[in-house]
């Protein structure tokens, strides 16, 4: 590296050597690993390249309604990965699509009516990436804390029923337990920020040339927005999905595991 | 005036049939005892009376009315229901005490778990006591005070002694006792043949998910 912004396809193809060192741990070590190695390096190198490509198409196409359309195709695909997750969530894609969709709205408009960021593809898409993607996560774990409360703590919610209480009050710590699930990822990950790791962002734009000041900046805006999306997705499902629990007679229903 | 009625109830769960062709009237002021094998669909007898389940085929009725005609959550707090293993929550006794009261939306009343606390012979600093440091017998009487803080019309005992010492067991047996003679319909699940005749005026014997004999005691 030599503070330049561009790579060279030859340092390139010597930096490909690594996935030899790879290669030979497979071999000295009989791990079997030889074939998915070579079939994995082979598929991120075609895929990079082919979303290179497209990125390229993208970020020159500056159509605000192309860009929205991108995004919503991003949160559906992040839905459907985060309700595959939560398999025991009725209505799961829907609950999905909403709570991503409503936190990646929030966020940026915040972002873009601060000045932050624009409503321009090459701006959006990555940044939209980030969050959409963070929140797909963060509803997995919902999801999955959700369906082990209401399978493991069935004495503590028909003790409340019983008592007279809603299905919300009974399920309330549930709820909470499971939000705090979705945003403990996020939280920890900012503690740790510059202490564990530089993350992938702020390192990208320090090998881009960017200077270390500069990337901050942006690092600190993404942990503000992933913070933020990851709180208003996990709030929005999982009060959303606690309700498929319960039937309309207001009681405890078994769901299908996860 | 029959207070709840079974009219040829069945109830299936995962393809098992647990209770089958269940008809019975239980009388306001009744105290019934239910006895029965491990496994013969007790605790889901009262599980239906509750509304904590609803039947899979027949009707249950409280006071003429259909379960499925009231509002789960105020009928509930008519017909209260004792589990075997009581669940506390939270950290403090009087968390568990409050709930019924946050359910309702009204204040707490000291006063009527004081009155409480000593039907139960309980000391009034039971209120601040962690749930962790209490026994078997006191988590027992405290989860009945909770489901009695509102005067149930019916309560409902799922073998709610058989963890308990003989010490605790009279205390319970005595408190249930003078529910009963000020009006309460009580029907007690228990293993005890002994309990079962003591206070009970009905004897329902459930078998195999099906009532075996209901008979009337002297």
């Amino acid at each position: 590296m030599n503070g330049s912004t561009t790579i060279h396809v030859t340092s390139l193809m010597i930096a490909s050597s690594l996935v030899f060192v790879t290669l030979f741990f497979s071999y000295w070590q009989k791990l079997k690993l030889e074939k998915e190695t070579i079939i994995s390096v082979v598929r991120a190198v075609i895929q990079l390249v082919a979303v290179g490509y497209v990125l390229n198409f993208v970020f020159g196409y500056k159509n605000p309604a192309f860009t929205t359309l991108l995004l919503l195709f991003m949160t559906f695909n992040a839905s459907y990965n985060a309700a595959k997750r939560g398999r025991a969530i009725k209505r799961g894609l829907l609950i999905s699509f909403l709570s991503i969709a409503v936190g990646t709205l929030v966020t940026l408009l915040i972002l873009i009516l601060s000045g932050i960021i624009r409503y321009e593809p090459y701006q959006m898409i990555p940044i939209g990436g980030m969050i959409i993607s963070n929140s797909m996560v963060a509803l997995g774990l919902c999801y999955k804390q959700m369906a082990s409360d209401f399978k493991n703590k069935r004495d503590e919610i028909e003790t409340k029923l019983a008592l007279g209480a809603d299905i919300l009050l009974s399920s309330k710590e549930i709820i909470r337990d499971s939000i705090k699930t979705g945003m403990l990822p996020t939280i920890d990950s900012a503690k740790t920020l510059g202490i564990v790791s530089l993350p992938g962002m702020m390192t990208g734009l320090i090998l881009a040339g960017t200077s270390p000041m500069e990337a901050i900046k942006y690092q600190i805006m993404v942990t503000f927005m992933l913070l933020s999306t990851t709180a208003i997705s996990s709030f929005i499902s999982c009060y959303l999905s606690y309700r498929g629990f319960f039937n309309n007679r207001k009681q405890l229903v078994n769901r299908r595991e996860n | 005036m029959s207070s709840l009625d079974f009219s040829h109830v069945f109830f299936t769960n995962d393809n098992q049939s647990i209770l089958k062709d269940v008809s019975v009237s239980i009388d306001a002021g009744d105290f019934l005892s239910i006895v029965g094998p491990s496994g013969s669909g007790k605790s889901t007898f009262l599980k239906l009376c509750c509304h904590l389940i609803s039947p899979t085929d027949g009707a249950i009725s409280f006071k003429g009315k259909n379960l499925n005609d009231y509002n789960p959550m105020e009928l509930r707090k008519q017909i209260a229901y004792c589990f075997q293993m009581p669940y506390l929550f939270g950290d403090h006794v009087k968390e568990n005490l409050e709930f019924p009261f946050v359910v309702r939306n009204v204040p707490f009343e000291q006063e009527r778990v004081d009155e409480l606390f000593s039907v139960f012979h309980m000391a009034n600093d039971y209120l601040h006591k962690e749930v962790k440091n209490l026994s078997g017998g006191e988590k027992q009487r405290i989860a009945l005070i909770r489901s009695l803080l509102f005067k149930p019309e019916i309560l409902l005992l799922d073998e709610v002694t058989s963890a308990l010492d003989t010490a605790n067991t009279e205390i319970v047996e005595q408190a249930v006792k003078s529910l009963n003679q000020k009006g309460t319909t009580i029907l007690w699940i228990t293993h005890n043949t002994e309990q079962s005749r003591k206070h009970a005026n009905k004897l329902l014997t459930i078998e195999n998910g099906e009532i075996h004999t209901l008979e009337a005691i002297q």
